[in-house]
């Protein structure tokens, strides 16, 4: 594979780093306390920023008294909107799309505000204590306005002549009318996603600083998407993107949520400018859970059109998309996944979605781990689920017959997401789906819980399909250097959320150049470093930039043999590269030569050079028409608490075909972790707010993460059997695989459990919502009745 | 609220001599004023134990303590968790058994676990599990971080066997 490209050999003998589950280069400092978190960054003389949020959902701002939190010693500034009447509001990452502008958030409320955390005001002083003292003094009056607080209520005024249905968003292609005439049977379902996120441990944090001497504006603080945040600050405040440097620091996590630019990082850029000091801003955790983008909230109205036989002829969906306050720099990308993926692994004749994009008194809301994506798996196998039910066919059956096959790949479909027509690209689903359920053995756990339903348990087994989408391109590049010690620098426009990214790609680079990956220092989101960058999101990091690192150190890998074989004075073909040294491969022994000593022989005055441009160095670049779709089954086993309603996960498994793993160890921790938050949003995490629109979980004693004792292991069955066609290294995507279905396989599995077909249409299935429905079926359902008696015995 | 007190932390060992605002909470005196930042904050109401150092001999939460309410009294962070170059058991153990992501609520866990196998060697898999669950961790499902205290428990175990031995 690489001989071909090159020209050159690479040896079977070299240490391979590709594959291999070797330790992260991320973890030294980290175990440490050695870690650079933006909160550990500090610079002199730097001021601190509070921001004033509102207490009402939705109304006129009468007036902001600033006075006293001015008056008080220690503060240097507060701003309201007024003081910054020349930035506009938040821009969306993707450019201008006109008719979203009237929706996009002010850095400051302008004339009204919209959620509970709508910043209203900014206090600048010298110590964050002070801050917060400034910001209690802060009074604001407000003029209440009615609340929308549903999206699947009529849209309300967002302002005179606009209401809050803000897009409207249709994908589809078929005859759908005329497959529900013909239709032997019709199912149709609602269902519902709960507000929840992603929430970090670490909350956000930002810090401006400008250096007038060179008119430079450096945001600290960055993550995910450090260029492209770059790009959106030059556009918003007038500047020269090659005037801005935004720095990632370590971050910690980030699932999608964490390094869009946020008003918050605006206000800290312009304070730094006008006040001409540093300015920090640290997010505390109530404002985290206000203010960060919240996301996943949809009801679907779906129906499925069926053949006798259970083939799917036509899915029609119509779904309300819980927005939040404004639009954020996503615009419409959920929706628009939402949309495009629904299908997913099924053969669907004919198509049609239709989302309303409507916004609410809430939190803005944007993208989460697996964005459209842990909605539609939720609502698509439930539907699947439901015409099993309806036709009195086995749920696995029915995927059987209308799942794509490996004879029909690669496969097209006329919808989009993130822009681009969708293709699944390789893929064995029934294949993979048939490993999954006979490594959770899937027919013995059905008997064994049918045999503790008759005893008296709630146990149930459910499964879903998925197929993800990863790798957004379109290109990515890196800078591959060897420096006259042999030490290896990669710089990327990539970014590290604390996935392991340096490592995989520290283990790419390694390969190529038959180096110890432990050599290769992988830069990162650093603007001032690279000009180009997409960042880590859409499960793409791996997949694009260890694609242009792939090609990148192939080239330097050609030049160091190519002055060598000058050097050593041997033909090109004799010569590999074998532990940082260029070496003969035609003799036993001979002359070799280092990395670090051809990139002497590399340096601009060095007389070995001849005619090639200095430095052992190479640009490598990777672009790409279509992103690569991965797919996966998930298994669960659960027990229900008939008292409680509460949920045990009792066994999980996750089947995935990554195309090829880089590092198995890495994309086993990424599935692991994906699964946990995945429990999050199936079973605990919600975003409640009372009718006054005030959030009720804002504190982490109301907004419950899972912890060890709600995240069970899980049995993972990694597996390779269908790399991309579309990069060099069959590499596909592994940042959201393990959340992906946990809602659809749960939610299967306690309807197994509880035995009343199609009773859970809600996620998260808390015990709240649980208790409801055993409470309201108890009477009509078998199994439930079973344990009534049982007690009237006992 | 402007009134500072003077506060004397010790801080893995070495002694700090602050000027503090009696609010002010222990984590924020120990990254702040003794710039020791490996310990994090993460929720600041005593949930999540990203901020969790021993103070004494006992795992606490520094973001529900005050500075003052330290003084004088022995307070171990992450920093102090490796004996010079050589790491803590537990912090190999975390590396090898990728325990740790982002590594942000990592320090709090290799306190958490340190102080829980300091004053326990043979404490049992259930009371294990039950110190481990008293923090949170958004990246790893919690599984790693598992197998790494149990790998590291069972070092800790070998090593005073050996050291019975001699």
């Amino acid at each position: 594979m690489v001989e071909a490209q090159t020209g050159c050999r690479v040896s079977q003998k070299r240490t391979n780093w590709i594959g291999r589950s070797v330790q992260r280069l991320e973890d030294g400092p980290l175990v440490r306390g050695r870690g650079r978190f933006v909160g550990d960054i500090a610079f002199p003389h730097q001021l601190h920023m509070r921001v004033v949020r509102s207490n009402h959902a939705h109304g006129k701002i009468v007036s902001v008294d600033v006075e006293a939190a001015r008056r008080l010693p220690g503060v240097v500034a507060v701003w309201t909107a007024a003081d910054i009447p020349d930035i506009p509001p938040v821009d969306f990452r993707e450019g201008r799309i006109e008719k979203l502008e009237p929706y996009r958030q002010p850095v400051l409320a302008t004339e009204r505000v919209r959620y509970i955390g709508d910043p209203v005001a900014a206090v600048f002083a010298q110590d964050p204590y002070v801050a917060e003292d400034a910001a209690d003094l802060v009074a604001i009056e407000i003029d209440e306005l009615p609340l929308v607080l549903r999206a699947d209520q009529d849209p309300g005024e967002f302002s005179p002549g606009r209401n809050t249905e803000a897009a409207i968003v249709r994908q589809g292609y078929g005859d759908v009318a005329a497959a529900f005439q013909t239709a032997a049977a019709v199912v149709e379902l609602d269902l519902s996603i709960g507000r929840h996120s992603g929430v970090p441990l670490e909350t956000r944090g930002a810090i401006g600083v400008y250096d007038a001497a060179r008119d430079i504006l450096e945001l600290h603080g960055a993550a995910k998407v450090p260029h492209r945040n770059r790009d959106l600050l030059a556009r918003m405040l007038g500047r020269p993107p090659s005037s801005i440097h935004v720095h990632e620091s370590h971050v910690g996590g980030g699932f999608g949520i964490r390094g869009e630019l946020y008003p918050e990082d605006v206000l800290v850029c312009v304070a730094a400018m006008r006040l001409g000091r540093p300015v920090k801003w640290i997010e505390d955790r109530r404002e985290h859970l206000l203010a960060a983008n919240h996301s996943r909230q949809q009801r679907h109205k779906i129906r499925a059109a069926v053949s006798r036989d259970g083939s799917i002829l036509a899915i029609d969906d119509e779904f309300f998309h819980d927005q939040g306050a404004y639009v954020r720099t996503h615009a419409t990308r959920v929706v628009m996944m939402t949309c495009g993926i629904l299908p997913g692994p099924y053969r669907v004749p004919a198509y049609r979605a239709i989302g309303h994009f409507r916004l609410t008194n809430k939190t803005p809301a944007a993208t989460y781990r697996a964005p459209g994506r842990f909605e539609t798996t939720f609502v698509r196998e439930r539907l699947i689920d439901a015409i099993a039910a309806k036709l009195g066919v086995d749920p696995i059956e029915i995927r059987r017959r209308n799942t794509i096959t490996a004879q029909e790949m690669p496969y097209a479909r006329p919808l989009e997401a993130l822009g681009e027509e969708i293709h699944y690209d390789s893929g064995d689903y029934l294949g993979l789906m048939d490993k999954v359920l006979a490594r959770a053995g899937w027919d013995a756990e059905r008997k064994n819980a049918q045999r503790r339903r008759a005893a008296g348990e709630l146990v149930g087994v459910g499964m879903a399909m998925f197929v993800e989408k990863s790798g957004l391109g379109p290109a990515d590049g890196v800078r591959i250097s060897v420096d006259t010690s042999g030490s290896v620098e990669v710089v990327t426009g990539g970014a590290s959320l604390g996935q392991g990214f340096e490592t995989v790609i520290a283990q790419v680079c390694a390969e190529i150049l038959s180096v110890d990956y432990r050599s290769v220092r992988v830069v990162h989101g650093q603007t001032d470093r690279i000009e180009f960058g997409i960042g880590a999101h859409a499960s793409r990091a791996t997949v694009m930039t260890a694609s242009a690192t792939h090609a990148a150190a192939l080239k330097v890998r050609q030049k160091a043999i190519d002055v060598a074989a000058e050097l050593l004075q041997a033909p090109l073909e004799a010569l590999d590269i074998l532990d940082g040294r260029v070496v003969r491969v035609d003799r036993a022994s001979g002359p070799s030569i280092s990395l670090g000593d051809l990139a002497a022989n590399l340096a601009p005055t060095a007389k070995g050079r001849g005619g090639r441009e200095p430095g052992l160095t190479a640009e490598g670049w990777f672009h790409v028409e279509h992103q690569v779709y991965p797919y996966g089954s998930h298994v669960a086993v659960v027990r229900v608490d008939r008292d409680t309603g509460s949920v045990a996960i009792e066994r999980y498994v996750i089947g995935y075909d990554i195309g090829r793993a880089i590092n198995p160890m890495l994309v086993k921790g990424q599935i692991l972790g994906g699964f946990a938050q995945g429990v999050g949003g199936a079973l605990m995490e919600e975003f409640l707010y009372n009718d006054r629109g005030e959030p009720l979980c804002v504190t982490f004693a109301d907004y419950l993460l899972p912890g060890l004792q709600q995240a069970p292991d899980v049995d993972v069955l990694l597996t390779e059997e269908a790399p991309s066609p579309l990069n060099p290294l069959g590499i596909k995507g592994a940042g959201e695989s393990g959340i992906t279905a946990v809602g659809a396989a749960i939610a299967s599995a306690i309807e197994d459990a509880i035995g009343i077909p199609g009773a859970i249409t809600e996620l998260p299935v808390t015990p709240q919502r649980l208790k409801q429905i055993l409470d309201s079926r108890r009477e009509t359902s078998p199994t439930l009745c079973r344990r009534t008696t049982g007690e009237a015995h006992a | 609220m402007s009134d500072k007190v003077e506060v004397r932390l010790t801080v893995n060992g070495r002694d700090y001599a602050i000027l503090v605002e009696p609010r002010k909470t222990l984590v924020d005196a120990i990254r702040e004023d003794c710039g020791q930042t490996g310990t994090h904050i993460g929720c600041e109401h005593g949930i999540c134990g990203a901020c969790t150092v021993i103070v004494d001999d006992e795992a606490v939460r520094s973001c529900l303590m005050f500075a003052v309410q330290a003084a004088g009294r022995r307070i171990r962070t992450v920093e102090g968790l490796a004996d010079g170059d050589k790491l803590h058991p537990l912090q190999r153990a975390f590396m090898e058994h990728h325990g740790l992501q982002c590594g942000f609520c990592t320090p709090g866990f290799l306190m958490l676990a340190a102080n829980a196998l300091e004053r326990n060697p043979d404490i049992d898999d259930e009371e294990l599990l039950d110190v481990l669950a008293s923090n949170l961790c958004r990246c790893t499902g919690y599984q790693n971080i598992v197998k790494a205290v149990r790998a590291a428990a069972m070092e800790v175990r070998g090593a005073r066997a050996d050291v019975g031995r001699r």
